[in-house]
């Protein structure tokens, strides 16, 4: 395929606790490339936001290197956005000001207040959160939220966007619709994506590649499924296809039988 | 009946929240009818316990001063309160001025002191709660300095200022400035991670942090600051007036004990009790206008 906008090598994190050292990720080699889309799967305390947080730069890494478009990286930066399980919207802006906050920061020193605020209206028409722009977080619902925080993402063109749990927090059904939404913005602006998840349906529907996380401490990758659907995905369609059903169960079988987490 | 009280709830909620930011206009009024003999229930509910705890003030006042002989009664207290504020802003000379010169001069003492205090107080906040550095470094000094009356520092500010009116100042200054340290600072050691995380991610410059994050995220624990410093300054004021003398409300009832005016001290009692409510209630109502709802 394309080449890799994000490269892992040989990354390792150990943290100092009161016990002593605490190896969190080894050996953790993988390549993201362009336009693509992948899962970070595995069960709780495997690392997966651990892993996330080293490529949002949140973290630097004890041990190996990771490298965004030809660069070391050392720190957060606006190419490498993040989308947070909790929204962690400003609660004193409204949603535009919000989205605007992170526009005015990536484009503000090259364009005017007008196309400013024109990007961000569109990035929460994208998200359909353009009718509540005025609102403030605490005024809308959570999956409202979210979308505001995917929009705020977006609108900064990152090269690629790192998700951790974007829907943990939300209930089924909006989740599912988010998903949808997700899978459209996506293809819309063919964006790069790492997305933490804990959910099997979720990781198939989305990925091109699930990356399945080995049970901590001292977690790595497991083994990586190739998710070969076509683009685009429809959640109903997809439940009746065979091959959906065979992903499914390759990773149902490698978190349940292979990674069984002992009396968790 | 329990769905109906929930409903009630979040009706109430609702505009409560929405007015706290000042977005939605206010609910039309009710309908009143059939719900009249309701409204006057809930007005009486909240006006009647008051009444009686305030009646029962006054009746044991009443029974005090036929029993103890030197108390005023409330009638001679009321009839000397009529008689006080039928002229509150007389002025012969300076140790001769009515009820309200006295309390705008100790108001005025109070707002120096206290605009002194968060000049300087909330800066100071701020950097002891973003720098460990300075918080390990301060924290020894503000504990040992922080239970020690305001009034021990007065005649340190007679003997710097050489004068009584900048010392009384001085020692609402010293009274209200710890609060506003220790509220700020807290506040900018809680500022949700996530917030900062947002910064980070965004790169944001010093500036923007500091305008868009971490002031908005503080303001609530700094108005706390201000409303607990406020209510000692106010405490502390009293005590220093009646040491230092002058115009104010404090050595106004110093003057009044002198001229055996019992009267007019419960009187001042009153008054410093309401003004202290007034203050409070004012800084609430601004603590809420900028309160944020986080979910």
């Amino acid at each position: 395929m394309s080449k890799p906008i994000v490269q892992i090598e040989d990354v390792g994190q150990t943290f100092d606790t009161r016990n002593g050292k605490f190896v969190a990720l080894r050996d953790i080699n993988l390549d993201i490339r362009e336009g693509e889309v992948v899962s970070l799967i595995g069960h709780s305390g495997c690392g997966k936001s651990t892993l996330l947080n080293l490529i949002a730069g949140l973290a630097l890494p004890t041990s190996g290197a990771l490298i965004c478009d030809g660069r070391e990286i050392a720190g957060p930066g606006p190419e490498r956005a993040v989308v947070f399980q909790n929204h962690s919207l400003l609660p004193w802006l409204s949603c535009f000001d919000n989205v605007y906050l992170a526009v005015e920061r990536v484009f503000g020193e090259k364009e005017g207040r007008p196309k400013l605020k024109a990007r961000t209206v569109e990035a929460l028409r994208m998200v359909r959160m353009d009718h509540a722009m005025d609102k403030f977080p605490h005024e809308v619902s959570g999956g409202m939220k979210q979308r505001v925080g995917i929009a705020r993402a977006f609108a900064m063109e990152p090269k690629i966007l790192l998700m951790d749990e974007p829907f943990g927090a939300l209930d089924a059904l909006t989740r599912a619709s988010l998903q949808d939404e997700l899978m459209r913005v996506m293809s819309e602006t063919g964006a790069s994506v790492v997305m933490v998840t804990h959910d099997v349906d979720e990781a198939v529907l989305l990925s091109d590649r699930i990356v399945m996380m080995t049970n901590g401490p001292a977690a790595t990758i497991g083994q990586i499924v190739d998710v070969d659907l076509p683009w685009p995905r429809d959640r109903l369609d997809l439940v009746e296809k065979p091959e959906f059903a065979r992903y499914r169960a390759a990773v149902v079988d490698f978190l349940h039988r292979k990674q069984l987490k002992k009396a968790a | 009946m329990s769905a109906i009280i929930m409903e009630k709830k979040i009706e109430e909620l609702v505009p409560a929240a929405a007015k706290a930011v000042g977005l939605v206009a206010p609910p039309p009024p009710r309908p009143l009818a059939g719900k009249t003999g309701e409204g006057l229930r809930r007005v009486l509910k909240t006006v009647i316990p008051p009444l009686f705890g305030l009646a029962l003030l006054i009746g044991i006042w009443a029974l005090v001063s036929i029993k103890g002989g030197s108390i005023p009664s409330p009638v001679v207290t009321w009839k000397a309160a009529v008689v006080l504020f039928s002229d509150p802003f007389y002025s012969n000379g300076p140790n001769d001025q009515g009820i309200g010169w006295n309390i705008l001069s100790s108001l005025q003492r109070v707002g120096i002191g206290f605009g002194f205090a968060a000049a300087v107080g909330i800066p100071l906040g701020f950097l002891l709660g973003r720098f460990q550095f300075m918080s390990s470094m301060f924290d020894p000094i503000i504990s040992l300095l922080r239970p020690v009356s305001p009034l021990a520092w007065l005649p340190i500010g007679l003997l710097v200022f050489k004068k009584a009116d900048p010392a009384a100042t001085w020692t609402i200054f010293i009274c209200s400035i710890w609060p506003m340290i220790l509220n700020t600072a807290e506040g900018v050691r809680r500022v949700p991670s996530d917030y900062i995380n947002v910064a980070r991610v965004l790169n944001l410059s010093e500036m923007k942090i500091a305008t868009k994050i971490l002031f908005p995220a503080v303001l609530p624990y700094m108005l706390t600051g201000i409303r607990l410093s406020i209510g000692t300054a106010w405490l502390v004021i009293v005590a220093a007036e009646m040491l230092t003398g002058g115009v104010g409300i404090g050595f106004w009832v110093w003057d009044e004990w002198n001229n055996l005016k019992v009267e007019n001290i419960i009187i001042a009692i009153f008054v410093i009790g309401l003004v202290g409510l007034l203050l409070e209630q004012m800084l609430i109502r601004l603590a809420r206008r900028f309160s944020y709802e986080t979910r």
